[in-house]
């Protein structure tokens, strides 16, 4: 893979360990990743990709027990440092989460809520943001005439492309998606799997996936994770057809998981 | 016969037991109420919501009664309710995982099963004596809010608990902090349940007599509270006043006394159903 340099790093973990409690959950990881490329985290279950993921935007400060050791820099900063407000952070780096979890509100007030606790009140710049930024995620057409419907209303894929348009309205310029697709059917995979290429334009992507055919399909660089140590980092096409590690072309085969 | 038989029979034979269980406590209520309502039910007209007590059974009314009973609950939800859901707030959003919550929050089991008499005595050193607040209607109010408190604690994070932590972790995702979480996410998705449980509190607060005789609650009174420092009676007081009396007549007024404290209770609770059953229909996750 080739070096990147200093300007070309949007995310990137040096000497990174996590433990929960006395468990170590991620043991000494280096990656940097590059900006508008969509990077696959994969691995099989508890290897920490989804635990790396969160590190990019603090939410793993929430969990009990959580300590790390290293450094986490986003846009050539430490994000781990006192100075930094982590709900700016936030603003910067959407994120989708596994099961597709919109708020209880009309789907207006789902994609407007990222705007409304910045305390912005302007109605016309929030309903061109929510056009917006449905548009991006794909979903005006289905639900530009019924915006006042209750979010819980919609198909759960629908629901995760409203999550994925949330995210957007806050103009982040990384986005963050843990197995967004694992609990949808294949239909709506693929709608996702679609728009998560179309934002790769305009955004960083770090997906976290348990399907190697999605990994394979949509990202450009992919990390291989097992038992807390980063396996293997590189090119997509390379991990997938030529891994360097015996472990990574056992995991990619089928022959564990 | 064989065992499964046997099995068969004694699944039966407790069915039953708990079907008879069931309505033996059904049956005891039924006959209480329609005994007060034999008795009481005629002596309910104008006359006895507008009337003050009198030493004559006939003209003996409960307008500073249920006046008083109203005052109190609007006084003690007043106290309790900001109180109470402020507390619920910390504990269940703040302070989860700190040794003083665990403390707290062992406290807090225990005040909720405090005989209600004990916070009669703290209500009459605290509020009457230290604070000065004399036989008042705010000391009595206070005294309750002390009682409920607990109560309202327990179910507000009860309520807060069941509001998915998927919601939470989206909301900070997107760059709110705690407090914005909670109000614009957390509390509109809980406010039925937390609703629901403060009437439940409140309606608990009107039957109490115990810890109001200790802070001074009047038995005959003869006019009606206009402010908090008044002094006051309240439906359960003139209730237990009525009952001593040798006058047979007073039995109905007790009677009819009981049927309007009963009146308003149910009508807190109908609150509280609907309030949960609309709540539950509209949020569904």
């Amino acid at each position: 893979m080739e070096k990147l340099s200093i300007k070309e790093k949007k995310l990137e973990a040096i000497n990174l360990n996590v433990f929960y409690g006395a468990k170590q959950v991620l043991k000494d990881v280096n990656i940097a990743i590059k900006a508008n490329t969509v990077t696959a985290f994969i691995g099989p279950s508890g290897c920490g990709k989804s635990t790396f993921l969160r590190t990019f935007n603090r939410m793993n400060d929430y969990v009990e027990g959580f300590r790390k050791e290293g450094d986490i820099i986003v846009d050539g900063k430490d994000i781990y440092q006192k100075m930094i407000r982590v709900e700016e952070l936030r603003k910067k780096i959407g994120m989708v989460f596994q099961k597709p979890n919109p708020f209880p509100k009309s789907i207006f007030e789902n994609v407007a809520y990222g705007l409304k606790i910045q305390g912005i009140k302007n109605k016309k710049l929030i309903e061109e943001t929510v056009e917006k930024s449905l548009k991006q995620s794909a979903l005006w057409d289905e639900v530009k005439d019924d915006l006042k419907k209750s979010a819980l209303s919609l198909s759960g894929g629908q629901q995760q492309r409203l999550c994925i348009a949330r995210a957007l309205a806050l103009e982040p310029s990384i986005l963050l998606m843990d197995e967004p697709a694992s609990a949808l059917d294949p239909i709506s995979t693929a709608k996702i799997e679609d728009l998560i290429w179309e934002l790769k334009q305009k955004y960083t992507i770090v997906i976290v996936t348990h399907n190697m055919q999605q990994a394979g399909r949509i990202s450009d660089n992919t990390a291989f994770f097992y038992m807390g140590d980063l396996v293997e980092y590189d090119e997509t096409k390379k991990i997938f057809t030529n891994p360097e590690k015996e472990r990574t072309q056992n995991y990619i085969t089928g022959r564990f998981g | 016969m064989t065992s499964a038989d046997k099995n068969r029979i004694k699944d039966k034979a407790f069915e039953y037991v708990g079907m008879a269980c069931t309505f033996f406590g059904l049956f005891m209520l039924v006959i209480f109420l329609g005994d007060i309502l034999m008795t009481g039910i005629e002596k309910i007209d104008m006359d006895f919501l507008s009337n003050f007590p009198s030493s004559r059974a006939r003209k003996a009314g409960i307008y500073p009664a249920w006046t008083g009973t109203l005052w109190i609950l609007g006084l003690t939800a007043i106290i309790a309710i900001p109180i109470g859901i402020a507390a619920g707030i910390y504990f269940e959003e703040y302070a989860k995982k700190s040794k003083m919550a665990n403390f707290l929050e062992i406290n807090l089991a225990n005040l909720a099963g405090v005989p209600s008499i004990i916070y009669g005595l703290l209500g009459l050193q605290i509020f009457v004596r230290t604070l000065n607040f004399g036989t008042s209607l705010l000391s009595g109010a206070c005294t309750l809010a002390l009682l409920i408190l607990p109560v309202i604690i327990v179910s507000t994070r009860e309520a807060l608990k069941a509001v998915p932590d998927s919601i939470r972790q989206a909301s900070y995702g997107m760059g709110a902090n705690t407090w914005q979480t909670i109000w614009h996410q957390v509390l509109p998705a809980s406010a039925g349940g937390i609703i629901t449980g403060i009437i439940l509190a409140i309606s608990r607060a009107i039957g109490e007599t115990a810890p109001l005789i200790v802070v001074g609650a009047a038995t005959f009174i003869t006019n009606v509270p206009d402010s908090p420092m008044s002094d006051y009676t309240v439906l359960p007081m003139q209730i237990y006043s009525w009952i001593g009396m040798p006058d047979k007549e007073f039995a109905k007024s007790a009677a009819a006394g009981i049927i309007v404290l009963l009146l308003i209770t149910f009508v807190l609770n109908g609150i509280a159903v609907f309030l949960r059953n609309r709540w539950q229909k509209k949020v569904k996750w």
